[in-house]
């Protein structure tokens, strides 16, 4: 199917792997997922490349307990709108963490982490998942 | 009063449910011919068809559904295409046909909205459900639908103090106006309790809080109205039919617990037909979770942002009361194949403007809104009919 193709995976691994989106800087404005198009500013619009810090808390959440077969071994598992601390939000897994634990405001951030594959044999889609901070780090 | 310029004559709906016996044309020439013998329109009247069907290719593995259902509906040589957007591919349907026949270009239209969801499993079901959200950055990473809903569904409870007993009421309310309607999936109550013990989805969300996977077709004779009464002595006008779009992750919208093109679509309807919200006497709302009846209960400004589970906590949208609201059962109980809904929501108030929906009438309903959803609220239709 159209959405299993290797191309279509590679095109876009900066984002995906890098957490790269896009900065207006006519409205200063941070988007991400990518977007072609500033929707506030359009013909005015200059965007340019970003890489997100990959830090953010919980918008909202839920744990996940009826799941497609590429997720049936992870079940249950945590799925969140993650805020940005640049102001965009994204979707992504919450992992390394007790679901039950998982609440809105919660600081998280980036890792590395398996997203799925296709079938056995096909390609292994890599991308970002997000875990809690901890405080040695220094994120908190 | 708005002008009036497009009617419905006709309306036909398939029993909805899970249909192993029929293939999807089957059951969708079954809408449509109870659509023309309800209207006294002959085959020969109609001057083009359009189908509303989200995913057909995915779910059955036949695409070209608008040449198809003209070919085997016998009806000639007649323009017949098919519109999608996800599950508010049967609105647009009604939609296309009201510019249509106001444009003039057409006289008489038949309408059909149909989906077969039942011949692939139900992870292929899911699959195809999740690519009406963005599928590449929302799906792809582990999001199914029920997740999405759950995210504004939790974040509605936090905000709002909206209850898990408030999501359960939606559900309870639609099983018991279901069984008054011989089409719909589920013909019989369900408890409160029963609800709130049901199986978990994704937290909050429960199996008994989202609609089911159905089969089924709804179908609707329309034509201008000034033709209308020459084939019936109740003719239903479309006052008003609105369209408006979000973005397509709900990880973009402004507020999750609003969806934006309702509200615009909302208020430009209402202008539109130079009404308000208050002059409705029915509602069909698209409750595929039931947060989403929930959330637009406020959108289109029957109550306060955030008041929706009080509403329904003091009974105001039952059958009876001022503001009914789904009372053919909804998505939940009446069924969600999903290019059907937009359209059986339409035959739904048809039937209670022209006082023929039986057990389940409202007494002297004269308006009635319609709002169908695609995705997460990426794409509203709405429609006000009146007699």
């Amino acid at each position: 199917m159209a959405e299993k193709g290797v191309a279509q995976v590679w095109r876009k691994i900066r984002a995906i792997y890098n957490i790269q989106g896009k900065h207006c800087k006519t409205c200063d404005t941070y988007y991400f997922p990518p977007r072609p198009v500033c929707p506030e500013c359009r013909r005015k619009g200059e965007l340019v490349d970003y890489k997100f810090k990959g830090l953010g808390e919980i918008h909202s959440f839920a744990i996940v307990r009826q799941a497609p077969e590429t997720f049936k071994r992870q079940m249950p598992y945590v799925v969140a709108q993650v805020k940005l601390d640049e102001g965009a939000r994204l979707t992504a897994q919450i992992v390394n963490c007790d679901p039950e634990s998982v609440h809105i405001g919660m600081r998280v951030r980036a890792c590395f982490r398996k997203i799925t594959e296709y079938g056995q044999g096909g390609i292994i889609v890599y991308g970002y998942k997000f875990e809690p901070t901890m405080r040695v780090t220094g994120h908190e | 009063m708005g002008e009036e310029d497009v009617a419905i004559v006709g309306v036909g709906m398939s029993k909805f449910g899970e249909l192993w016996e029929k293939n999807l044309l089957d059951f969708t020439l079954e809408a449509g011919m109870l659509a023309i013998f309800d209207s006294g329109v002959r085959g020969a009247d109609i001057d083009a068809a359009i189908v509303g069907n989200m995913s057909a290719g995915r779910f059955t593995g036949q695409e070209h559904l608008g040449a198809f259902a003209a070919d085997m509906g016998g009806l000639g040589n007649i323009p017949s295409y098919s519109v999608e957007a996800a599950c508010a591919s049967g609105g647009a349907a009604v939609r296309h046909a009201y510019m249509a026949i106001k444009s003039g270009e057409h006289d008489v239209m038949l309408v059909l909205g149909c989906e077969k969801m039942s011949d692939v499993s139900q992870t292929e079901a899911m699959n195809t459900m999740s690519v009406a959200s963005d599928w590449e950055w929302e799906g792809m990473f582990g999001a199914t639908f029920p997740a999405l809903y759950a995210f504004i569904a939790r974040r509605h409870m936090m905000e709002y103090g909206t209850t898990e007993e408030h999501l359960a009421l939606p559900t309870v309310k639609n099983h018991k106006n279901a069984a008054g309607n011989p089409w719909a999936q589920f013909q019989r109550p369900v408890r409160k309790e029963v609800v709130m013990g049901s199986g978990m989805l994704a937290d909050p969300i429960r199996v008994l809080h989202s609609s089911p996977i159905s089969d089924g077709a709804a179908g609707l004779v329309m034509c201008s109205a000034e033709k209308a009464k020459e084939f019936t002595d109740t003719p239903v006008y479309i006052r008003s039919s609105e369209q408006g779009s979000d973005t397509l992750a709900l990880h973009d919208r402004r507020d999750i617990c609003t969806m934006d093109s309702v509200v615009t679509s909302v208020n430009s309807s209402l202008k539109e037909a130079d009404l308000a919200i208050t002059d409705m006497d029915v509602f069909e709302l698209h409750d595929s979770f039931t947060i989403s009846e929930i959330t637009l209960m406020e959108d289109i400004g029957l109550c306060e942002k955030g008041k929706g589970g009080k509403m329904l906590e003091e009974g105001l949208t039952e059958i009876g009361a001022k503001f009914p609201v789904n009372t053919s059962g909804g998505l939940k109980a009446r069924g969600h194949p999903i290019g059907a809904t937009g359209v059986a929501q339409i035959v739904e108030l048809a039937l209670q403007l022209r006082g023929d929906a039986e057990k389940r009438q409202v007494e002297g309903a004269e308006k009635g809104m319609a709002v169908n959803i695609g995705g997460t609220g990426a794409t509203s239709i709405v429609h006000i009919l009146g007699r």
